[in-house]
């Protein structure tokens, strides 16, 4: 008689217990992979900010490739946030012009929009923009670079890939999307004066006159800090879920996606964080 | 001369005279009991085998015997966990930082997918090494790159873009790039996979006339055996993260037996076509 024909079968029941239990793991592992991944994705980002700033003070600086970033980034969506800046700077004036007009408050248009404008929808949209345009063709460049090994044949030709291909891109972020911001504003305040004035009858003088008396230079201030903390953000994400991209492809085309949600949300959750520190309130 | 600059040239002086003294020595690269795991899977069990100079060392195995990754750990794209990995007598295992950035500098490595930048044309692929790691003037960049070209026979290929090559051409320019700062090893990872027959002639024919030209050290991942017998003047056989056997070829083929023989075997080529081949 052979061994296996004298084992005793494990009970029915303890076989369905062991299965439960399993399953019961399972659920766990996934629960706890939920919640720790934002934290773990965090900790990536700390690090190659980490690994940016540290790289970005060390020799040798490549101007070429700063510029050719500044020329991506920057020229490059020029068109794109103006042309957004222009509809949103349009539908902003329409609306409220609209809303102001049920209590005859029209004439503070200008002044809301000039603030809505400089504080939060300038910084928000060009950011939203440049992730949207430059972001994922980071990503896609980079995802493409991982997958077909030209970040290895960095390392193996001792250049260091976060100095060469992330360094640039995120300095080139930091000086461009406060400029594509000041854009954003420029031709979004433009939009509205356009439809408010020719349109819906303000007068041009109370439209700009407002605007002066309610917009300061704080309200400049903060959409420009909002603008180079997104800049930062905009272009680490890219960088981050390009360069460690992997599967093909198809994981490039799973990172560029990634990519561009995960800007989404930390635009719009640092946007209120940032504000919440520069108004002092809210945290 | 910045800080980083003084300490490059000197450890250039220091490494010349390290070339110097090792140069009469057959082995160049000394792999001892090198271990690496991933999770839980032990990939490298203790490998220990030498790399001989100026020859075409090449390694063999199954998929899964741990090739690849031996190779990434010898140009340290990945550290081992544990071993040494010494070239002429610097342990390159250990190194970290600025220093083993240096000793980089003597390796090239041609990637199985070429590997070269999109955004490049083939002169600025050869070219970058030399812009990112010398002082050289642009007439000598230029000079160099076209030297390199043209010995590889890629000259009239200078201003395309790489996915406009042939992918025997794209191997030739990862060549060219990796031994443009005048390297002393060169790692091939799987250099003939997915070629055709005639571009697989003319891919060991060039890892043969690169060693013959500019007196480097090849290291050859491959599993292409009619390729291998061609090229190699070493053959060490990887069996699940083992070194099962390391030989000139003629040597090996005396001494087949257990998964070495049932891999020539399953390879299609006959023992007498591979002896044949031999150099």
């Amino acid at each position: 008689m052979t061994e296996a024909a004298t084992a005793p079968e494990p009970p029915a029941d303890k076989a369905k217990e062991d299965e439960e239990d399993s399953r019961l793991d399972d659920i766990g592992v996934s629960v706890l992979q939920l919640v720790l991944a934002p934290v773990i994705e965090l900790g990536v980002l700390a690090r190659m900010l980490k690994d940016t700033v540290f790289w970005a003070v060390r020799p040798p600086y490549r101007f070429r490739v700063l510029i050719e970033s500044l020329e991506f980034i920057g020229v490059g969506s020029i068109f794109i946030v103006a042309l957004t800046g222009l509809f949103m700077g349009a539908v902003l004036g329409l609306q409220l012009a609209d809303g102001f007009r049920q209590f005859g408050a029209e004439s503070q248009t200008g002044a809301v929009v000039g603030l809505a404008m400089t504080r939060e929808i300038g910084p928000v949209f060009s950011a939203l923009m440049v992730s949207s345009r430059a972001g994922s063709a980071m990503t896609t460049e980079l995802g493409s670079m991982r997958v077909s090994d030209q970040i290895n044949a960095l390392v193996t030709m001792a250049v260091n890939p976060v100095q060469y291909l992330v360094v640039p891109r995120v300095i080139a972020g930091l000086v461009m999307v406060p400029i594509l911001c000041i854009l954003f504003n420029i031709v979004g305040i433009f939009g509205a004066y356009a439809v408010c004035t020719t349109l819906l009858g303000i007068d041009p003088g109370i439209f700009l006159g407002q605007m002066r008396w309610l917009v300061d230079w704080p309200d400049v201030a903060q959409g420009l800090i909002k603008s180079l903390v997104f800049g930062v953000t905009v272009t680490l994400i890219a960088c981050r879920q390009g360069f460690f991209a992997k599967g093909g492809a198809a994981g490039v085309g799973q990172a560029t996606n990634r990519s561009v949600v995960h800007n989404a949300i930390a635009i719009l959750a640092l946007d209120y964080l940032v504000t919440a520190i520069v108004l002092g309130q809210g945290l | 001369m910045s800080l980083f600059s003084k300490a490059d040239d000197a450890h250039a002086a220091e490494r010349a005279k390290i070339r110097e003294a090792a140069k009469d020595d057959p082995v160049h690269i000394r792999i001892r009991d090198i271990h690496k795991n991933y999770g839980d899977a032990e990939v490298l069990k203790g490998m220990s085998f030498d790399i001989q100079r100026h020859k075409t060392n090449v390694v063999i195995g199954p998929s899964g015997s741990g090739k690849s990754v031996l190779m990434r750990q010898i140009i340290r794209l990945e550290k081992p966990d544990s071993g040494q990995i010494l070239v002429d007598g610097v342990d390159f295992a250990t190194l970290d930082g600025m220093a083993l950035e240096r000793v980089r500098r003597q390796m090239g490595m041609v990637f199985q997918s070429s590997a070269l930048f999109d955004s490049m044309t083939v002169f600025e692929n050869v070219a970058f090494p030399l812009r990112e790691h010398t002082k050289m003037s642009r007439s000598e960049i230029q000079e160099r790159v076209m030297d390199r070209l043209k010995v590889l026979g890629i000259d009239k290929s200078a201003k395309k873009s790489p996915a406009e090559l042939s992918g025997g051409m794209q191997r030739r320019v990862a060549v060219a790039r990796a031994i443009v700062l005048e390297t002393d090893v060169l790692i091939y990872d799987e250099p003939t996979t997915g070629l055709d027959p005639i571009t697989v002639q003319t891919v060991d024919e060039l890892i043969m006339e690169t060693e013959a030209q500019f007196q480097v050290t090849s290291i050859v991942i491959s599993h292409d055996m009619a390729s291998v017998f061609r090229i190699a003047d070493q053959i060490t056989f990887l069996y699940y993260g083992e070194v099962l056997a390391s030989a000139p070829p003629r040597e090996l083929l005396t001494v087949l037996d257990g998964p070495t023989m049932e891999f020539v075997k399953a390879s299609g080529v006959s023992h007498d076509i591979l002896e044949g081949r031999t150099k």
